[in-house]
This record gives structure tokens, C-alpha cells and sequence, in this order.
């Protein structure tokens, strides 16, 4: 009985870190790829390290599979919230199809402050404009 | 078809080719943020294939390398991230 449970939570586990995988390759813009990362991946992971619980069934293996799983949930937000703001200061664009940008000229380039509205030091502001074609790789290399 | 076959031909080759995927992208990534990206998922799906690894062999000792391996993951992409900022800041 336990054995089905396993398999059906490894299965659902590799497809997520499976579909993880492909959105990084597919996925074409880099906020897109962080989305990709903080959540499919942690999933997939989380349901892989439940199955491996349920296999050894004893209290050690268990409480070491739940404290990984709490530390993958706590860390994964942080870690894709400080890459995307390095990112966004890095000058990183957006995808050209990306409706909006609430960013847009509200931090400060020399300070790193993040302001609530358009600052007049348009020299100061971080702006970033969309990529102009769909040809999405080649044209961001810093 | 018992559980170790399962796992041994069919789950780990999907997770290995899934390792494959993100190395694409880190080795191709047009930004560095992309690396970091790509290094972070390649040391988390680690940690699940860890967790594979050690049903497979029914020995519940590697679940420690994988504690230590979300620290570590979660420490490099911090100080990355930290570096790339400062750098930008002095620029």
C-alpha cells in the first residue's frame, strides 16, 4: 500500500521538477526563469523528499526530509527576490510580449533606493525599455 | 515491476535529463543572472535526486548531504546576487 503512494508522489514529483527543467530552457525572458525556479522546482522537490519519507517510515528520516522541505520554502522566495532585483539593477530586460513593468523609474541607480513614484532625476532613475524584436537570446549579453 | 526497478529506469534517467536541461542553460544563459538561476535549480533538483538515491539503496544517511547542499545553495546565490549588486553600485 505504501509503495503506491511512492510512486505515485515520485512520479508527480519528477514531472514537476521535469517541467522545472524545461521552463528554464523555454522560458524567455529571466524573470520568467526565476518564477520557474522558486516554484516548480520546490514543489517537485518537496513531494520527492514526502515519498522518501513515507519509504524509510522512522522519525529521523522524517523530521530530516521536513526540516530540508521547510528550509527549501523558506529560502527559495528570498534567494529569487534578491536575484531579481540584482538582475533588475544588472539591466537585465524584460520579454518584448511583457504588458507592464511597475519598476519603471522608481529606483535610484547611485543610492538603490526604491521610491513610490517617478523621481525627476530621470538621469538617476533606473529605466530599462523592452527588447525591440522576438530575437530573445542574443541580444542581452553584459 | 518492483518499486527499485521503477525508480532505478525510469525515474532517475527523467531527473538526469532534466539535470541536462538546466546545464544547457547554464552554460548558454545570455545574462549571469541566468547562471545563478540555472546553478541554483541544478543543486535543488540535486537535493531531489538525492532523496531518489537514497530509496534506492534504503539508506536514509544521504538526507544530511542534501541538508547541507540546500544551505549551500541558498548561501551561494545570496552572495552572488550581493556581488553583483555591489559591483553595479560602484560602477
Amino acid at each position: 500500500m505504501s509503495s503506491i503512494i511512492i510512486v505515485i508522489l515520485i512520479t508527480l514529483g519528477t514531472l514537476f521538477v521535469l517541467l522545472a527543467a524545461i521552463g528554464m530552457v523555454r522560458m524567455p525572458d529571466t524573470y520568467l526563469r526565476i518564477s520557474v525556479t522558486t516554484k516548480a522546482a520546490t514543489l517537485g522537490v518537496g513531494l520527492l523528499l514526502v515519498s522518501s519519507a513515507i519509504f524509510f517510515n522512522d522519525l529521523s528520516t522524517t523530521s530530516r526530509a521536513l526540516v530540508i522541505i521547510l528550509f527549501v520554502l523558506l529560502t527559495a522566495p528570498v534567494s529569487a527576490h534578491l536575484i531579481g532585483r540584482a538582475s533588475y539593477f544588472m539591466g537585465v530586460k524584460l520579454w518584448y510580449k511583457s504588458v507592464m513593468d511597475d519598476l519603471h523609474g522608481k529606483y535610484q541607480k547611485k543610492t538603490h533606493v526604491l521610491k513610490s513614484e517617478i523621481d525627476d532625476t530621470p538621469g538617476d532613475n533606473v529605466m530599462h525599455d523592452k527588447t525591440e524584436n522576438g530575437n530573445e537570446d542574443e541580444d542581452e549579453l553584459k | 515491476m518492483t518499486l527499485n526497478d521503477y525508480i532505478s529506469f525510469v525515474i532517475l534517467p527523467v531527473l538526469g535529463f532534466s539535470i541536462l536541461l538546466i546545464f544547457y542553460r547554464f552554460f548558454k544563459g545570455p545574462s549571469i543572472a541566468d547562471k545563478i538561476i540555472a546553478l541554483d535549480l541544478l543543486i535543488t533538483t540535486g537535493i531531489g535526486i538525492i532523496a531518489v538515491y537514497s530509496i534506492v539503496h534504503g539508506r536514509s544517511t544521504f538526507m544530511d548531504t542534501a541538508m547541507i547542499l540546500a544551505l549551500i545553495a541558498f548561501l551561494s546565490t545570496v552572495a552572488f546576487s550581493y556581488y553583483i549588486e555591489k559591483r553595479n553600485r560602484k560602477k
